[in-house]
C-alpha cells in the first residue's frame, strides 16, 4: 500500500502540523483528566469511558481529515470528538447535563455528534457505528462527493457481526471508508489474547479483500501515515482499508473497573509509552518546536479545558419541558 | 415511464380529490410509490436482498431495477444488520433510503440498527442528526412458510419511541402511506401483509400522500365497532357484510398508523356503538390491540360500553405449518362474525 503513495511530511517535521498534533493530544488528555476529576468529586454523574493513553490514535487518524470528512465514534469517544474539532465547552456541557450541551442533556458522554465538524456520532453499542459509517460513505459515493468516513471502534467490536457485515459491504461497493480499530487489548476485561485467535485484528481485512495494516497506535506519526494513505486510497475511489492501531487505555474500562484483569506492572509498562511524551521528544530532537513552544501548548490546553469547564458549569441545566417533542424530527410541510 | 396505462381497467376519478384512479394491486401500488419518489427526488434509493434483477422476494420492486439502474435499486448481500446500518448511515448523510427486508422476521437480525440506532439518533444526539429512512417489510401468515417467516411483530416496533409504524391495508394506502413515509424525516417501518400484495383496489395515479397518524373509518354501523389492522381490515369488512345480512351493523376502523396512533376515531366510534371488538393477527398477549383496549378504557367511551371490550387475536403460539393449523391460529372471517355476533347478542 505504501508503494502507491508518495512520501508525506511527518507531522513531527512540520511546525504547523506538529503544533496541531500536540494541541489535539494535550486537549484530549486534559479534557479526560478534568472529567475524571469532576466525576471523582461527585460533580458529574452517569458513567464515562476515558481515553487517556489513546490520544495518538484519535489525533493521528483525524489530523489530515477535511472538515467535511466524517467520523463515527464509540463509547470511548471524547478523543475522537476533540481530534475532529468539536467544541470543548459544548462537550463539557453535555457531560454536565446542560441545555447547551451537544445533545441538550439527552445523550451524555456516549452520544456526542457534531455535524459542523463531520462527527456523525459516538455510539453506546459496540460496533454500532461501523455499518453507519459504511452507509454514510455510500451516501457520499452516490452524491458524487470525494468525502471519506473514518470509523473508529475497538478490538472488542471486531467480534461483533456488525463489523463483518459493514466491512463486506464497504469492500463490495468500494466505499470511501477507513476502518480504524483502536486495539487497546481489552474488551472491558477480556483480553485479545483470548478473544481472537489471530495475532492482529488487521489480518481480518484479507477476508474482505481490502488492505489491512497494523501500526503502533501510540506513535501518532505512524497512525497518521497509515490513515492518510488509506484516505488517499478511499478518495481515489479504490475502496476501504482496515487500520489497526495498537494502544492502551491507562484508566479502567469505566467507573466500575477495579482492574482485576491486568497487572500494575502492565499498566506501568504502557505508561512509559506515552504517545504525547514520545511525540514531544521527537519534535524537540528534530528541532521542529522548541521547549518554550511545547510549554505554551501545554499551558494553553490546561487553560482551554478550565475555561470550557467553567463556562459549561455556568450554563443552564437541560430542560424537560419539550422532551416529548424531541423524539421525532419535525415534518417539513 | 407511463403511469396512466394499466391493464386492470380504465381510469376513473376519485370522488374526494378528483384524482384519476386506476385499479392496481397492492404490490403495484407500493412499486408505483417508490418509482414516483425516485423520479421526484435523487436522494431516494432502494436497497435490499434480491430487489434488483430478481424483482424482490415478493416481486414488489419488480422492474424498478430496469427503470432506475443498479445504483438506485441496489442488491445487497444477505446481511440484514449491515443493510439497515448502511441505510441509517446513508440517511444521516443526506440520502432517503428505502430498505426492503425480505420477511419481517428477519428484522430480528437488524434490531440493533433499528432500535438502538435509527429510533434513537435524533433524540439522543439532541436533534443534531435525523434518520429519514423507510424500512419496508412483509409480515403475517397464510403462505405456509411456518414460524420464522410468518410473524406479526408490529407491537415490538410500535413500543419503541422514535419509530413510526404503518400497516397499510389497501392498495391506495400502500401507495399514499409509503409516499408520506419517504417524505418523513424520521425512521418509518412499513409493514405490508403478504396476503395483500395481490389484492386490487383503486389507487390515485398522482403521487398523493396519505398522512401518517390518521386512522380511517372504513365502514359505518351502529351496533359495534371493529378495530382491525393489516389483512384483518379486509376480513373485518367481509365479516361486516355477513353480519349486516343478520341485522347487525358494524363500524370498521383501520388505525393505519400504529405509531403515532390516532385514537380519536376509535374512541368516537366506540362511544357511539357501545361495543368494541379489536382484531389483530398477532398474538394477543401484549399486542397492539391491548393498547387500543387501554385507550378505550382510559377514555369517556368506557361509560358508554354496553359490554366488556373484546379482543380477537392470534393465539399465543408460533405460526404453524400445516394449512389447517395455520388457519386455526389467526382470526378468520367466520370467527370474526361469530365474535361480533356473540358480543352484540350477549349485551
Amino acid at each position: 500500500m505504501t508503494s502507491e503513495t508518495p512520501p508525506r511530511t511527518r507531522p513531527g517535521d512540520d511546525p504547523e502540523l506538529a503544533h496541531r498534533t500536540l494541541e489535539s493530544m494535550w486537549r484530549i488528555r486534559r479534557f479526560e483528566e478534568a472529567v475524571d476529576d469532576l466525576f471523582a468529586r461527585g460533580l458529574m454523574h452517569g458513567t464515562m469511558h476515558l481515553s487517556i493513553g489513546q490520544e495518538g490514535s484519535a489525533t493521528g487518524a483525524c489530523l489530515r481529515l477535511r472538515q467535511d470528512d466524517a467520523i463515527t465514534s464509540t463509547h470511548r469517544g471524547h478523543g475522537h470528538c476533540i481530534a475532529k474539532g468539536a467544541s470543548l465547552e459544548r462537550m463539557m456541557a453535555e457531560l454536565l447535563g446542560k441545555e447547551t450541551g451537544y445533545c441538550r442533556g439527552r445523550g451524555g458522554s456516549m452520544h456526542i455528534a457534531d455535524t459542523a465538524t463531520g462527527n456523525l456520532g459516538a455510539n453506546g453499542i459496540v460496533a454500532g457505528g461501523i455499518p453507519i459509517a459504511a452507509g454514510a460513505a455510500l451516501a457520499y459515493q452516490m452524491q458524487g462527493l470525494d468525502r471519506v468516513v473514518v470509523s473508529f471502534f475497538g478490538d472488542g467490536a471486531t467480534n461483533e457481526g456488525a463489523f463483518h457485515e459493514a466491512l463486506n459491504l464497504a469492500a463490495i461497493w468500494s466505499l470511501p471508508v477507513i476502518f480504524v480499530c483502536e486495539n487497546n487489548k481489552y474488551g472491558m476485561s477480556f483480553s485479545t489474547e483470548h478473544s481472537i485467535a489471530i495475532a492482529h485484528v488487521a489480518e481480518r481485512a484479507a477476508a474482505y479483500g481490502m488492505p489491512g495494516e497494523t501500526v503502533d497506535g501510540n506513535d501518532v506519526e505512524a497512525v497518521d501515515q497509515a490513515v492518510s494513505a488509506a484516505v488517499d486510497r478511499a478518495r481515489r475511489g479504490d475502496g476501504p482499508t482496515l487500520v489497526e492501531a495498537e494502544t492502551y487505555r491507562w484508566k479502567g474500562h469505566s467507573k466500575s473497573d477495579k482492574n482485576l484483569y491486568r497487572t500494575r506492572e502492565e499498566i506501568a509498562q504502557w505508561r512509559t509509552r506515552d504517545p504525547i511524551v514520545a511525540f514531544e521528544e521527537a519534535v524537540r530532537s528534530r528541532g521542529t518546536l522548541d521547549d518554550a513552544t511545547l510549554q505554551g501548548i501545554r499551558d494553553e490546553a490546561v487553560a482551554t479545558i478550565r475555561d470550557a469547564a467553567q463556562a459549561a458549569n455556568a450554563a443552564p441545566d437541560a430542560r424537560a419541558d419539550d422532551i416529548l417533542s424531541s423524539v421525532f424530527a419535525e415534518v417539513a410541510r | 415511464m407511463t403511469l396512466t396505462q394499466h391493464p386492470h381497467g380504465a381510469p376513473t376519478e376519485s370522488p374526494q380529490t378528483g384524482a384519476t384512479m386506476r385499479e392496481l394491486t397492492y404490490s403495484e401500488a407500493v412499486r408505483e410509490a417508490m418509482a414516483q419518489a425516485m423520479a421526484d427526488d435523487d436522494r431516494v434509493f432502494v436497497l435490499g436482498e434480491d430487489v434488483g434483477v430478481y424483482g424482490g422476494a415478493f416481486g414488489v420492486t419488480g422492474d424498478l431495477y430496469q427503470r432506475f439502474g443498479g445504483e438506485r435499486v441496489r442488491d445487497t448481500p444477505i446481511s440484514e444488520l449491515g443493510i439497515v446500518g448502511a441505510a441509517v448511515g446513508a440517511a444521516v448523510a443526506g440520502m432517503r433510503p428505502i430498505v426492503e427486508i425480505q420477511f419481517s422476521d428477519f428484522t430480528c437480525q437488524a434490531m440493533d440498527q433499528i432500535v438502538n440506532q435509527a429510533a434513537k439518533i435524533h433524540f439522543m444526539l439532541g436533534g443534531e442528526l435525523s434518520v429519514p429512512m423507510v424500512l419496508r417489510t412483509p409480515l403475517g401468515s397464510g403462505t405456509g412458510a411456518a414460524a420464522q417467516h410468518s410473524q406479526s411483530l408490529e407491537a415490538w416496533f410500535a413500543h419503541v419511541p422514535g419509530l413510526k409504524v404503518v400497516m397499510p391495508a389497501t392498495p391506495a394506502d400502500a401507495k399514499g402511506l409509503l409516499l408520506s413515509a419517504i417524505d418523513d424525516p424520521n425512521p418509518v417501518i412499513v409493514l405490508e401483509h403478504k396476503l395483500l400484495y395481490r389484492q386490487s383496489g383503486p389507487v390515485p395515479e398522482a403521487a398523493e400522500r396519505v398522512p401518517l397518524g390518521q386512522s380511517v373509518v372504513r365502514r359505518e354501523g351502529a351496533d359495534l365497532t371493529i378495530v382491525a389492522t393489516g389483512v384483518m381490515v379486509s376480513r373485518a369488512l367481509e365479516a361486516a357484510e355477513t353480519l349486516s345480512a343478520k341485522g347487525i351493523e358494524a363500524s370498521v376502523v383501520d388505525p393505519r398508523t400504529l405509531s403515532p396512533f390516532d385514537a380519536d376515531p376509535v374512541l368516537e366510534s366506540v362511544a357511539h356503538t357501545g361495543r368494541a371488538l379489536l382484531i389483530q393477527e398477532a398474538p394477543s398477549h401484549v399486542g397492539f390491540m391491548a393498547e387500543v383496549s387501554a385507550r378505550i378504557a382510559e377514555s369517556a367511551a368506557l361509560y358508554r360500553l354496553l359490554a366488556p371490550i373484546r379482543r380477537l387475536c392470534g393465539l399465543d403460539v408460533p405460526i404453524p405449518y400445516a394449512p389447517a393449523l395455520e388457519k386455526a391460529v389467526v382470526p378468520q372471517v367466520d370467527s370474526i362474525v361469530r365474535e361480533a355476533h356473540d358480543l352484540v347478542q350477549g349485551s
